[in-house]
């Protein structure tokens, strides 16, 4: 309200929208054909490439705080048409900018947290591609960033639903591409090409029920805008409800394959085989949002279709509650960050699936902030082990020491950490606050925009916030797990032990998440002259935007709930105990202390309760046979050798020996052979009348006159 | 009148008495002679039908000339006599034959016909002498004339020619 | 004076027995004075009818046929002589090598 109320009617930046796109479209191409040679001619070329690409995406960032700016005058906000894309008949698709204020809380995060992370990328770019072995992949790097960023922006600012697919397919792309960017790295050389192409797999299956909701509601509203939709909805849902059910659910699953929700949420763990920068912008911040993004931009169909909303609250808080569980389980410090994803997405698509919309935005937004954090700050925790490994690798004293120490050396598993608080400090630091908002400790950020979901729940939907509370539980649980593990105690390798800080490229932009991850929950606290977030996503989602109460009771029970979780954690894994039980010989020691307590549990939650095994087994070895019996059986024996050598090419071959043996030869040569030795036969009779003597020619001219003369003389 | 008949039939006689011996002579001068007989008589034919200057010619010429070079070739080649092996056999048979049916062919338009357009006892004296007939030549038939001159040559030459020795390289 | 028809006969009595005669005899100069008598017959044909008509163009016809006659009858022992050279003998039964 202070901040409207500043600016009556103030300038207006609207039209400045497409330069959002452009801008990193740009960035792309001057990298795609000058960072080659950026990269060979300079000595700084890193720098340069990594600086282009940073500068386009913070371009963007300041055109997004203009459109801020103009929307805090004119907060109903402009649609900026910039071109007529498909025109036929009544179908009429612009390429058009929405730019509103759910649409400008998107822009904002999405290039803010972009920048910091291209800014981070340079740094992390700089040794990964050292350590893999091929710097001259760097530019590359950059290039599918901006190309991202591009994307995103398309899908977040997009006035149709067309338009927001292609930026939903664009960014799906750039996933591809980023996941699969050491692709000729991996488990057996492939592992990174094939957890690419489940990605996009995956993703595949719920653009093809974002695909049916949309041309459903073309079939139903004759058009793709979201103003013409949004106002005819109420009516269409009056004639025909059970189409508008049909759109949500397939909506519901569009939004399953792109913000990884159960059943298709198995692409995001596999997906952390990209660099980190990848993990933290795409898999964290930004695409997987888009499902959320696309619920909430989609809330006046919602609110019309309650069973729609049940299903989406239940898909939530389902994943939420799962993937949590199986968080608990992992040793790889990237694989619980995905997991975490999972399920605070989880929370977010139950929220928006429950009606508190800002709720859902707001989670979204803090949310960006620390697990950007936590991802770019994981990155750095393994930088810094992958430069102790090369540091004793290369150091003849200490390689000594190691006796065969593993080729194998997994930098991210926790096991293999320990005591980083000391080497790593500002990562230990930042880390630590990601964590605890992750958790959801008052005062930062996470709780509040938590609470506020909680809140939400516990009004009306008792089930959900039962499950949604338990997530949160096991949350608190693995973040204090995986904090012991690799910060505290004793470093558990030598790499470990030589592990060190990274540059200020890197921890510069860990610092400023982690200053908006405390700070965050300013946006939408929810108190009376503080609902600045609802106030403002008001203006475009109506009366659907309402504020979140404070409910003490609630707050004060997922505060202490957290809180008697660090306590079950820290009691677990506390340094002494840890040390402790790694110190029992490798051979007969358990993984994880909590496999005595919990016994085959763990197992279960370690296998991530064999869903991808499942997968398999049920849907793609059966579809992988069917392709193989179609190729080999159908295509090849059937198709190929029977059909088309045999039957083809054989009865070709028959019908032309036929034609050349019986007809050629025997038919048409024989007759004129006939005709020849016919003409040769008579010829030869006729020749016997040559004899050669000349009296017999006389004799033959005597005959012919007496038979003349005679028929003159009988006439 | 008697005479007229009794002089043709005597003549017809020999002339045909002739040909037949020049047919049937196995003796090449024999039959030459044979064809002078011919020759001489048919000139005396001519002589009754009114045709003086072509009577003498045909003697002239005919047994005078041809006849002579016959003997000539007939004495160079010493082919007096040839003997004969049928090599043909159906050819004497068929050719009698057909000489046969030839003459009754001929008879027959003779005897049916004829017109029996008189013909005149009483010719000019002017018809039939060299007078008249140079006349003729060398008005009406003047371009034949200077053909057969013409012919006449070829003949010489062509009859040089064929004979000629091609035992000089030439 | 005798019928024109006994003079057609006759002519046409020499030149069937000269026909026969080329037919009939092996000797070539034979078969060749047989051809001169077929010419004769032919003369003494234009003659009588020259006569029965009362012109004298039938007498010039027979001047020609003369010389032509002539003509031939060089030419033609002259081809005899020139076989003679190769073959040595003038029976026309041996010339028959353009036979079919």
């Amino acid at each position: 309200m202070l901040l409207e109320e500043a600016v009556s009617s103030g300038p207006m930046f609207f039209s400045l929208v497409p330069w959002m796109v452009c801008f990193p479209v740009i960035g792309l191409l001057i990298n795609m054909f000058f960072g080659g040679m950026i990269l060979e001619r300079s000595k700084a070329g890193e720098k340069i490439v990594g600086s282009i690409a940073s500068v386009a995406v913070g371009l963007t960032f300041v055109v997004a705080v203009l459109q801020a700016i103009s929307l805090m005058g004119h907060p109903e906000g402009q649609v900026v048409p910039l071109a007529d894309w498909i025109t036929i008949g009544d179908l009429s698709i612009p390429w058009a900018f929405q730019v509103d204020t759910l649409s400008v809380v998107m822009m904002l995060f999405v290039s803010g947290v972009g920048t910091l992370i291209h800014i981070y990328a340079i740094g992390y770019m700089h040794e990964d591609v050292r350590h893999n072995g091929d710097p001259s992949r760097f530019r590359r790097f950059f290039v599918f960033m901006n190309l991202f960023i591009a994307a995103m922006m398309i899908l977040i600012s997009g006035s149709n639903y067309m338009m927001l697919f292609v930026g939903w397919e664009g960014v799906g792309l750039c996933s591809y591409l980023l996941i699969g960017f050491w692709y000729d790295k991996g488990k057996d050389g492939i592992g990174n090409a094939l957890a690419a192409k489940k990605a996009m797999v995956t993703n595949r299956i719920g653009d093809f029920g974002f695909l049916l909701a949309a041309f459903s509601i073309f079939y139903l509203f004759r058009t793709y805008d979201f103003h013409t939709i949004f106002e005819k909805a109420p009516e269409v849902a009056a004639q025909n409800p059970g189409a508008l059910l049909f759109i949500t659910l397939c909506m519901l699953v569009g939004v399953t394959g792109k913000s990884a929700q159960f059943p298709l949420y198995v692409w995001l763990p596999d997906a952390m085989a990209g660099p980190t920068p990848v993990s933290a912008l795409i898999h964290a911040a930004t695409m997987v949002t888009a499902g959320v993004y696309l619920v909430a931009r989609s809330a006046e169909l919602y609110v019309l279709v309650p069973t729609a909303q049940f299903w989406v609250t239940l898909v939530g808080a389902a994943t939420a509650l799962l993937a949590a569980t199986i968080a608990v389980g992992q040793f790889d410090i990237k694989k619980v960050l995905a997991y975490s994803t999972i399920s605070q997405l989880g929370f977010m698509v139950a929220a928006v699936g429950m009606g508190a919309f800002v709720a859902g935005m707001f989670h979204l937004v803090t949310h960006a902030f620390f697990k950007a954090l936590l991802f770019l700050s994981s990155g750095s925790v393994i930088q810094g082990l992958e430069r102790g490994h090369h540091h004793v690798e290369h150091d003849p004293k200490l390689k000594k020491l190691l006796k065969g120490h593993a080729h194998d050396f997994d930098p991210q598993d926790m096991r293999n950490m320990g005591g980083l608080k000391d080497q790593m400090k500002i990562t230990f630091w930042v880390y630590l606050i990601g964590a605890i908002a992750l958790a959801g400790i008052p005062p930062l950020a996470g709780f509040w925009s938590k609470d506020e979901i909680l809140a939400d729940a516990s009004k009306e939907f008792t089930w959900a916030y039962i499950l949604l509370t338990i997530a949160a539980v096991f949350t608190a649980f693995y973040m204090t797990r995986q904090i012991l593990m690799v910060f505290f105690g004793k470093p558990r390798t030598l790499a470990a032990e030589h592990a060190k800080e990274s540059p200020p490229v890197m921890t510069v932009p860990l610092m400023i998440l982690a200053a908006l991850s405390v700070f965050g929950g300013l946006l939408n606290l929810p108190f009376a002259g503080f609902h600045n977030f609802a106030h403002w996503l008001e203006h475009t989602l109506g009366e659907l935007a309402h504020a979140g109460e404070f409910v003490p009771l609630v707050a004060l029970l997922s505060t202490l709930l957290a809180l008697a979780s660090i306590g079950v954690g820290y009691w677990l894994y506390h340094p002494r105990r840890y040390e402790q039980f790694w110190s029992a010989p490798a051979a007969r020691r358990p993984d994880d202390p909590l496999r005595s307590y919990i016994g085959p549990v763990f197992d279960v939650l370690k296998n991530k309760y064999w869903v991808d095994e499942l997968y398999w087994s049920l849907i793609l070895n059966p579809y992988i046979a069917l392709s193989r019996f179609l190729a080999d059986v159908i295509d090849w024996r059937f198709w190929h050798d029977w059909f088309h050598d045999k039957v083809i090419t054989g009865g070709f071959n028959l019908l032309t020996r036929l034609l050349a043996v019986r007809i050629d030869l025997g038919g048409i040569d024989a007759f004129f052979n006939g005709l020849a030795t016919l003409v040769q036969r008579f010829a030869a009779l006729l020749r016997q009348v040559q004899t050669g003597y000349v009296r017999n020619y006389a004799l033959m001219i005597f005959v012919g006159v007496v038979v003349i003369l005679g028929y003159l003389l009988l006439r | 009148m008697l005479a007229d008949w009794i002089l043709f039939i005597g003549l017809a006689l020999v002339a045909v008495g002739s040909a037949l011996g020049l047919l049937l002579s196995k003796n090449a001068v024999y039959a030459a002679l044979n064809l002078i007989i011919n020759f001489v008589t048919v000139a005396v034919f001519y002589l009754t039908l009114g045709a003086p200057f072509i009577s003498l010619s045909q003697v002239t010429v005919y047994a005078g000339a041809i006849m002579v070079l016959f003997l000539f070739v007939i004495m160079l080649l010493g082919a007096e006599r040839l003997g004969s092996g049928a090599t043909l056999p159906w050819q004497r048979p068929l050719a009698f034959i057909l000489g046969g049916i030839l003459l009754f062919e001929a008879i027959y338009a003779i005897l049916t016909r004829a017109t029996g357009a008189g013909v005149p006892d009483r010719v000019p004296a002017t018809y039939g002498s060299p007078a008249t007939i140079g006349e003729l030549l060398f008005s009406v038939y003047l371009l034949p004339f200077e053909v057969i001159s013409i012919l006449l040559l070829a003949a010489m030459v062509g009859a040089i020619v064929l004979t000629r020795k091609h035992d000089r390289a030439r | 004076m005798v019928p024109i028809q006994y003079y057609t006969a006759l002519a046409v009595t020499l030149f069937i027995l000269g026909a026969v005669g080329v037919l009939i005899r092996r000797n070539a100069i034979i078969i060749f004075m047989s051809i001169e008598l077929m010419l004769n017959s032919a003369n003494l044909a234009f003659v009588a009818f020259a006569r029965v008509r009362e012109a004298l163009d039938g007498q010039v016809f027979v001047f020609f046929i003369m010389a032509v006659a002539a003509a031939e009858v060089a030419v033609g022992l002259a081809l005899i002589v020139a076989i003679f050279r190769t073959k040595h003998n003038i029976d026309i039964d041996q010339m028959n090598s353009l036979q079919g």
